[in-house]
């Protein structure tokens, strides 16, 4: 194997972003601000005192919905459009690996997802301190958390960390399959990947020893989505541990790494004549 | 020819096919009452599987189910006596908690909306203290819903023996409002006194961390005036029929003979109604303080303290 060079990886990176830009990926934020905005503006009309929750709710499930969708279509389309367009055979012709490459297209995507992440996050927070602001003090003081309340950074870091697990899982499966089995199976591990907690526990609802074992070991192998959501601990002002964060972030980092190396291996197999 | 529109023209066409739809649908639906609301329907029976359909969407959906909670409940205020239907109230408020088992305000505005009694409200004080304990599993040093099962109790269901033990429960909870202690004493002493729900809800109203808990206590407070005034209103009657007043009665005659000083109006600015033959008096047509809560017998209340 290769020594992987970080500045090609780097200037991969970077066209990807640009392509990213280019493609309009980065129109979803302007879709979000007029989600957000206008929500809160209806939401007032609609609920009875939970404004900042909802606005809060909706806000982060908008923003980790948006970068489900990209990191699934376009992390895909990453590998398999280079493949259909045939601009493949000129990329590989180029001084870099195919680890390289592959690498390159995961972080441009990941970088994306970051300014899409952090965009969104300022723009929520943006809303939410115009929402304090316009909400007299007495009515503030019995709101269940702040507005803007700074755990918000934690919530998008984790959005992030979960959004660079499905991309590598998108990458993944785009190497040796077809886009549209690719994109079946990332939706539907990433489906999984909600439902840890249950594979866990499965001895408690079957009664075979086996495919408890079986379950078990699905709940190691699987990626474990579940626990970045941390939306509801920011939104009730419950603490988020350090260590968990820490725990979290580095099963991602580890799962990520795991991923995109046996996406290296089977885009490294690849014949494309 | 090479096959390429213009754009004007093509937004032009666009605009009028999309105007022209329109008026179809607005056409079929005059003519055939297609634009009826559908019936109110709860597709998800369990918050478990609601909770794993969500995804991690869990506290959205949450908000959804507590939106559409609060149109049940609102829908059934406004309808008619006859079409009121509150069959989905808890259903619902039981798939927001259970959706987002922290949903503090679900829980708090669920059992007073729960606890509203017939006809304007459900009537279901046993769902709200269910619907509390449920909120007691998740947080169980959740103060507030023990405050809140006490007021169920106390107001909706006249048990002030239980109230009180529900309000010295949430006293000894570490950071405790300072006044669920007395207000445990008072319950006990003064059961169903008027005066002690007045202090109750004094306190809700002052203190009241929310501030539609604290407009929905100011309001019991008013229901307490209203109350406080028919019972002066039907001690003018008394009077005004003892000293042989003509009848039919009416407020107008009251007041032109010196037994009131004006027509009166309760709280909300309603004119109180009065029966011209009966005598009878009560809230008048649309009030928003109706219901009011029906008091024990006074045999069955405990002695004021003091008296």
């Amino acid at each position: 194997m290769s020594v992987v060079s970080l500045p090609t990886v780097l200037r991969i990176a970077a066209n990807v972003f640009k392509e990213s830009v280019r493609d309009k990926v980065l129109y979803s934020i302007v879709l979000f601000a007029v989600l957000i905005i206008s929500a809160s503006l209806l939401l007032g009309q609609l609920t009875a005192g939970q404004e900042v929750k909802i606005i809060k709710d909706l806000g982060l499930s908008a923003i980790s919905l948006f970068g489900h969708f990209i990191a699934i279509f376009i992390g895909i389309g990453l590998v398999s459009k280079e493949v259909e367009r045939r601009s493949i055979y000129a990329l590989l012709a180029k001084p870099m690996s195919r680890t390289e490459l592959l690498l390159g297209k995961f972080f441009g995507l990941v970088a994306t997802l970051a300014v899409n992440v952090a965009v969104m996050t300022a723009a929520l927070v943006v809303v939410l301190a115009v929402y304090a602001w316009l909400t007299p003090a007495d009515l503030r003081a019995s709101w269940e958390s702040s507005a803007t309340d700074p755990a918000i950074v934690v919530v998008a870091g984790m959005i992030l960390a979960e959004l660079a697990v499905v991309t590598a899982i998108a990458i993944l499966f785009s190497t040796f399959t077809s886009p549209v089995l690719a994109a079946a199976f990332t939706v539907g591990l990433v489906i999984a990947g909600q439902f840890g907690a249950d594979l866990k526990n499965f001895e408690q609802v079957v009664e075979s020893a086996p495919v408890a074992w079986m379950a078990r070991g699905l709940y190691y192998v699987l990626p474990n989505l579940a626990p970045f959501d941390v939306k509801s601990q920011y939104v009730h002002a419950q603490s988020i541990p350090a260590g968990y964060v820490a725990l979290t972030t580095g099963y991602a980092a580890l799962y990520v790494a795991a991923l995109l190396t046996l996406a290296a291996l089977f885009f490294s197999r690849r014949d494309f004549k | 020819m090479t096959g390429r529109l213009s754009a004007l023209p093509a937004f032009a066409v666009a605009a009028v096919l999309g105007a022209a739809a329109v008026a179809a649908q607005i056409q079929r639906d005059r003519s055939f009452h297609t634009d009826q609301p559908a019936e109110q329907v709860l597709y998800l029976q369990s918050p478990e599987v609601a909770r794993r359909l969500a995804l991690s969407y869990d506290l959205l959906a949450a908000d959804v189910y507590w939106i559409r909670a609060l149109q049940v409940f609102g829908g059934a205020r406004k309808a008619t006596e006859q079409d009121r239907n509150y069959a989905l109230l808890y259903p619902m408020l039981d798939m927001a908690t259970g959706l987002d088992p922290y949903f503090n305000i679900a829980y708090r505005f669920g059992a007073i909306f729960l606890s509203e009694p017939k006809p304007g409200g459900p009537g279901r004080p046993d769902l709200a203290e269910k619907l509390l304990i449920k909120g007691l599993q998740a947080q169980p040093t959740k103060w507030q819903y023990m405050q809140d099962i006490g007021f169920v109790r106390f107001w909706a269901m006249r048990d002030y023996k239980g109230a009180a033990e529900w309000f010295e429960k949430g006293s000894k909870v570490p950071g405790a409002a300072w006044f669920l202690k007395p207000l445990a004493a008072t319950t006990l002493a003064q059961g169903g006194h008027r005066s002690a729900s007045r202090t109750l809800f004094r306190i809700l109203a002052e203190t009241g961390e929310n501030d539609w808990i604290q407009k929905d206590a100011a309001r019991r407070l008013r229901q307490l005036d209203a109350m406080d005034t028919l019972d002066e209103l039907r001690r003018v009657l008394g009077s005004y029929r003892q000293r042989g007043g003509a009848m039919p009665v009416t407020w107008e005659s009251l007041a032109r003979a010196g037994y009131l000083r004006g027509i009166p109006v309760d709280p909300d600015g309603f004119v109180y109604s009065l029966g011209p033959w009966s005598g009878d008096v009560g809230l008048g047509d649309g009030s928003t303080l109706a219901p009011l809560p029906k008091e024990p017998p006074p045999s069955s209340v405990a002695p004021a303290a003091g008296s």
